[in-house]
């Protein structure tokens, strides 16, 4: 019983967060459109709600072109890397508490490991195979630009990255997420306890899932497409959904570490049956990490990119060492208090 | 036969597969993919016993760092030709060949006998001695001053390779 469960729970998961990211697609069109004075794609449907169906439909009927010279291997082994480490990430984000359905006794998350932050720092630092062996086994000199920018780049980040989550995990004194979330409860939410820590959090999310102003492995007046150039029909789209993955799956775990998680505060005041409260926790958690996107969104089209230079000096010079002096302070406090 | 020993002897079956496949390619890049496949199976291995960090560590450090710097490195070598990359079996070769196969029947010798079978069972507590928890405290309680000493060492090697790093380019 408890494997079909979690079977369920994983296809459930799956199902929800490509849903999700197709329709993301369609909220960056629209957002940008809105930004730029545009209208944005607003025909196949009703205000565009069908645009991301067509468009899949269109990537699944394209040609799938592979240059002479490149790797064939590796070529089609790329996106597949990409997509996979987008979509297991998200096993061990809890997106709600316990849920009583059908008589069974439910936890929303699907895999409860006590090492939950360093699953994501291992699946994330994976992901850069996925652009760089894209950039090498193109075997054309745009993407192995772009595959090596994007492996500096995020070798850089991931430091900073895990640095800045040291303070969160020091505060809740676990690794398990489980354990991070309810740490978090009422408005104890990290983002007031750790400011620091949330800004160079999200700053080396912006720089790990290759959004702008950090887009440098695809900047696209230097390299045409960076990394996925030579790229087309459904193994672009695997790439093109990887990135949006990425987003979704970035903007959980600012939620899960930073946000509160799936808590709503006063949502237990209002006296409502359990299995209520529950549901409210799960939309309340899906609302916070649409807003996230909206705010990676909206990023995007309001930052210019940085210059590789200014980028390696960002990530070395200024990211690590707040990274690490926000550790010196939350230790120190700890300790006081 | 339970779940986790077949769960065992295929995963042990991938990582010799991919050991294998790993110093038969010609291509450097396939080379280091297969490489990175036969760290997997080595941390789903550490997971069967129980050593969820170690495991994760082995992704995190071998997989997810030490082997993106390989890739980076090849990457801009720039290999060219393979067929130039091999080499003729010399005496250095037939003498490493003789090597190993010692060291193969040493282990296969080792593991028949019978006070390390006794020994390489797993542990009753290794539940609890493979969490981070435990791990956090045998390091920075019972062998801190070991811990401090290597990592002294290691920020010396760090200012050193700084320091030889920056000669060349004055």
């Amino acid at each position: 019983m408890e494997i079909i469960i979690t079977i369920i729970k994983i296809i459930v998961v799956l199902g929800v967060m490509l849903g999700c990211v197709a329709y993301i697609v369609l909220l960056e069109r629209r957002l940008s459109a809105g930004i730029q004075n545009r209208i944005g794609p607003n025909r196949v449907g009703w205000q565009g709600l069908l645009q991301p169906i067509a468009d899949v439909m269109k990537l699944v009927f394209k040609e799938d072109i592979v240059p002479t010279k490149a790797n064939r291997f590796i070529h089609d082994l790329a996106p597949i890397i990409s997509i996979g480490v987008a979509m297991t990430t998200f096993a061990v984000i809890p997106f709600g508490d316990r849920i009583n359905l059908f008589g069974y006794d439910i936890k929303l998350q699907i895999a409860d490991v006590n090492i939950g932050i360093l699953y994501i720092l291992a699946l994330t630092s994976l992901g850069v195979y996925g652009l760089t062996l894209s950039g090498w086994s193109s075997n054309s000199k745009y993407p192995l630009l772009g595959g090596i920018r994007s492996s500096a780049q995020m070798i850089s980040y991931e430091l900073s990255m895990g640095l800045s989550i040291i303070g969160v995990i020091m505060i809740a004194g676990s690794l398990e997420l489980d354990t991070i979330v309810e740490a978090q409860a009422g408005w104890r939410w990290n983002i007031i306890l750790q400011p620091i820590g949330f800004i160079t959090f999200v700053v080396a999310a912006f720089a790990e899932t290759n959004r702008l102003p950090f887009d440098l492995p695809e900047a696209e007046p230097e390299l045409v497409a960076g990394y996925h150039t030579e790229y087309s029909g459904m193994k672009f789209a695997l790439f093109y959904l990887s990135e949006y993955a990425n987003m979704f799956v970035a903007s959980a775990i600012i939620t899960t570490l930073f946000l509160g998680g799936w808590q709503v505060p006063f949502v237990h005041s209002l006296g409502l049956p359990d299995f209520w409260v529950s549901v409210i926790q799960v939309f309340g958690f899906l609302f916070k990490i649409i807003l996230i996107v909206a705010f990676f969104i909206i990023i995007r089209w309001t930052i210019p990119r940085f210059r590789y230079d200014q980028l390696m000096n960002l990530g070395w010079k200024f990211m690590l060492p707040i990274a690490i002096l926000n550790l010196l302070i939350t230790g120190l406090i700890i300790l006081l208090i | 036969m339970n779940f986790e020993v077949v769960f065992f002897f295929s995963i042990a079956a991938l990582a010799i597969v991919s050991a294998i496949l790993m110093i038969t390619q010609r291509n450097p890049i396939k080379s280091v993919i297969f490489l990175i496949v036969n760290f997997f199976c080595i941390a789903l291995i550490y997971l069967i016993l129980h050593a969820q960090f170690i495991a994760i560590i082995q992704i995190l450090v071998y997989a997810g760092a030490i082997m993106v710097l390989f890739l980076f490195i090849i990457m801009l070598l720039n290999l060219g030709d393979e067929s130039a990359l091999t080499e003729k079996i010399g005496y250095k070769k037939t003498i490493a060949y003789v090597l190993s196969a010692v060291l193969l029947l040493e282990i296969v010798i080792g593991l028949s006998l019978p006070w390390t079978v006794a020994a390489s069972r797993i542990h009753p507590n290794a539940n609890e001695i493979g969490t981070v928890e435990a791990i956090g405290k045998s390091l920075f309680i019972d062998y801190l001053l070991p811990f401090e000493v290597i990592s002294m060492l290691l920020l010396a090697a760090i200012v050193g390779v700084i320091v030889l790093a920056k000669k060349k380019f004055q």
